[in-house]
């Protein structure tokens, strides 16, 4: 009797556990999903105002000087480093081949089609990313966002709208600037350490942009994967950065966290969606 | 950095000694004792008309400029539960109550920042609760909100913080973005060449205060939201800050919602004053009334004052 009423109690704890445990997990997919629309409203929103008035001007340029002009030194170190040791490891290989004077064809593959735009990506998240989402950070929790919803101003037109356009201009800028360093820094290594006249080296990484085939008569396609790229990682560092910057809470602390996020989650998409968007454009072009 | 005050401010130094400044240092045995102490009628009036000038009666034309009806709040638990007030053309209504009872999310509500889930919220007149974003966008420029952090944008400098609402929203040339800026600066006694091309961090907690409230009345606002004007600061700036807010009062006819939980700057600069306690507004009226009152919470939460 005592054992049966003992197990039922049991019996029932356990189940109000689970259930609560349940609940927990609903509430917790709830708010995901949640701050996931809430993400593609603000990106939307932020890409919608790019073409209503009031236009911040003085703020786009602004943006572009910081996310742009003040990422090259960052993207041309990287840029060139990564095109020197890319031309030293292929070297290596292309020897057991006699192949080596081709290692301008692999070099300029490498840096245009994949590393360029995703180095160049995740050198502007680690950036400008961080930044974005410290400073958005900062002037939610010291009431600024609050201050200009106040005084009449939307903030996403205000302070996402000209980060988003800036990025979305300057992430494939930078790109360009990162994969002529790289192509560069190979044609370095190439005449010092391998001994390639430049000529050589020069002649083989056009062949390879024309080896990839042109569209539009004149466009090569390489410079298509190399542009669409940056252009769309530009778009989700930034918006990725405004939206965790925007939704800081917990003071000083919060704005560390966000930041933090915003590196961890804006590259992790860097690299999932560089792999959709190449298989896209391996269909379509 | 050391905050500067013009001569022409006789009001800045406060009439009574300074060791009585400070009601929320009111505690322990000093502050039954006081409380249990009313005021004799002689000392009640020579206190009123120390307190609080001859041009605190309400304006002859008064309506209600700001209105709450039966506002309702809730997140995850009620914040507010059917909140009404209002305030009248020239009035100053000071919201009171303890810390996180809800008072700043009342200026919220004015603003449109959030949208209650009962209740009727009328600026001028007309219900603000219904509108969409951008509508809210257009009533929020009728109010200048000063933040109790004063909310600066700390990458724009002094000069471009109280410019910000001109150029967002008027037509005016540079020249008379200026002359505006330079106004509204001498109003709250900075000196416009000294703190114009200042950044707000080189500023002091009452100097960026004062720039709070020149950057809220710069459009010309006829509607003042104060998120606790006076918490942080001095005993001197604090009566200095006071101050300017009945002089915004006075001199500009200015409606203004006072949040804050410092009862003394509160009776002094109030024409009307709402206790918010338990989510609800358990005293709205006059402080002269709010010191008769028999009931045990204000008396406490007066603290003898």
């Amino acid at each position: 009797m005592l054992e049966s009423a003992i197990a039922d109690i049991g019996i029932r704890l356990a189940l109000t556990r689970s259930t609560l445990r349940l609940s927990g997990f609903n509430e917790a997919a709830k708010k995901k999903v949640l701050s996931l629309q809430e993400y593609f409203v603000l990106s939307a929103k932020s890409i919608g105002f790019i073409f209503r008035r009031p236009f911040y001007t003085t703020d786009v340029v602004q943006q572009m000087d910081a996310i742009g002009v003040q990422s090259l030194t960052i993207i041309l170190l990287t840029g060139f480093f990564t095109g020197m040791v890319l031309a030293l490891q292929t070297s290596v290989q292309l020897a057991t081949f006699g192949a080596t004077m081709y290692v301008g064809r692999l070099v300029t593959a490498s840096m245009i089609r994949e590393l360029g735009p995703v180095l160049a990506g995740l050198m502007v998240a680690g950036r400008v990313g961080s930044g974005i989402a410290a400073q958005l950070g900062s002037m939610r929790v010291t009431e600024q966002i609050d201050a200009l919803n106040t005084l009449g101003t939307d903030p996403i037109k205000k302070l996402v709208t000209p980060r988003v356009l800036a990025a979305l201009i300057m992430v494939p800028v930078l790109t360009i600037i990162g994969d002529v360093a790289g192509i560069v820094g190979g044609n370095v290594i190439a005449s010092t350490y391998l001994g390639l006249p430049a000529s050589l080296y020069w002649r083989t990484v056009w062949e390879q942009i024309a080896s990839g085939g042109f569209t539009l008569r004149y466009i090569p396609i390489d410079f298509i994967h190399g542009l669409v790229k940056p252009f769309v990682f530009g778009g989700i560092i930034v918006t990725v950065a405004c939206y965790f910057g925007l939704n800081t809470k917990g003071g000083t602390e919060g704005v560390g966290i966000s930041t933090t996020r915003t590196v961890v989650f804006s590259s992790i998409m860097i690299l999932i969606i560089d792999y959709f968007i190449t298989q896209i454009l391996l269909a379509v072009l | 950095m050391s905050e500067k005050r013009p001569p022409n401010q006789p009001e800045a130094n406060p009439p009574e000694p300074t060791e009585d400044i400070v009601p929320e240092l009111y505690t322990g045995e000093r502050a039954a004792t006081e409380a249990h102490r009313p005021p004799t009628e002689a000392q009640g009036d020579e206190r009123r008309k120390l307190e609080r000038g001859p041009s605190q009666k309400p304006h002859p034309e008064a309506a209600a400029v700001v209105k709450m009806e039966g506002v309702h709040l809730a997140f995850d638990e009620p914040i507010l539960e059917d909140v009404s007030f209002h305030a009248n053309e020239g009035e100053t209504v000071v919201v009171v109550g303890e810390s996180g009872t809800g008072k700043s999310t009342i200026l919220k509500l004015l603003l449109r920042l959030l949208v209650p889930d009962k209740g009727r919220v009328l600026i001028d007149g007309e219900n603000i609760v219904d509108l969409s974003f951008d509508e809210a966008l257009e009533v929020r420029q009728k109010m200048g909100m000063v933040f109790q952090s004063a909310a600066l944008f700390d990458s724009l400098t002094v000069f471009e913080n109280v410019a910000y609402p001109l150029r967002e929203h008027t037509d005016l040339s540079e020249d008379e973005i200026e002359a505006r800026v330079r106004e509204k600066l001498e109003f709250v006694d900075l000196e416009p060449d000294k703190v114009m091309p200042q950044m707000p961090a080189e500023l002091s907690g009452g100097m960026r205060k004062r720039v709070g409230i020149a950057r809220g009345m710069a459009n010309n606002a006829k509607i003042m939201l104060y998120d606790e004007p006076t918490s942080g600061l001095d005993p001197l700036t604090t009566a200095t800050i006071t101050h300017l807010i009945m002089k915004l009062q006075k001199e500009l006819n200015v409606t203004s919602i006072v949040v804050s939980h410092d009862i003394r700057s509160s009776f002094r600069m109030g024409t009307k004053i709402a206790l918010l306690a338990e989510r609800r507004i358990v005293y709205f009226g006059t402080p002269e009334e709010m010191r008769k009152q028999d009931d045990e919470y204000i008396r406490r939460f007066l603290g003898g004052y």
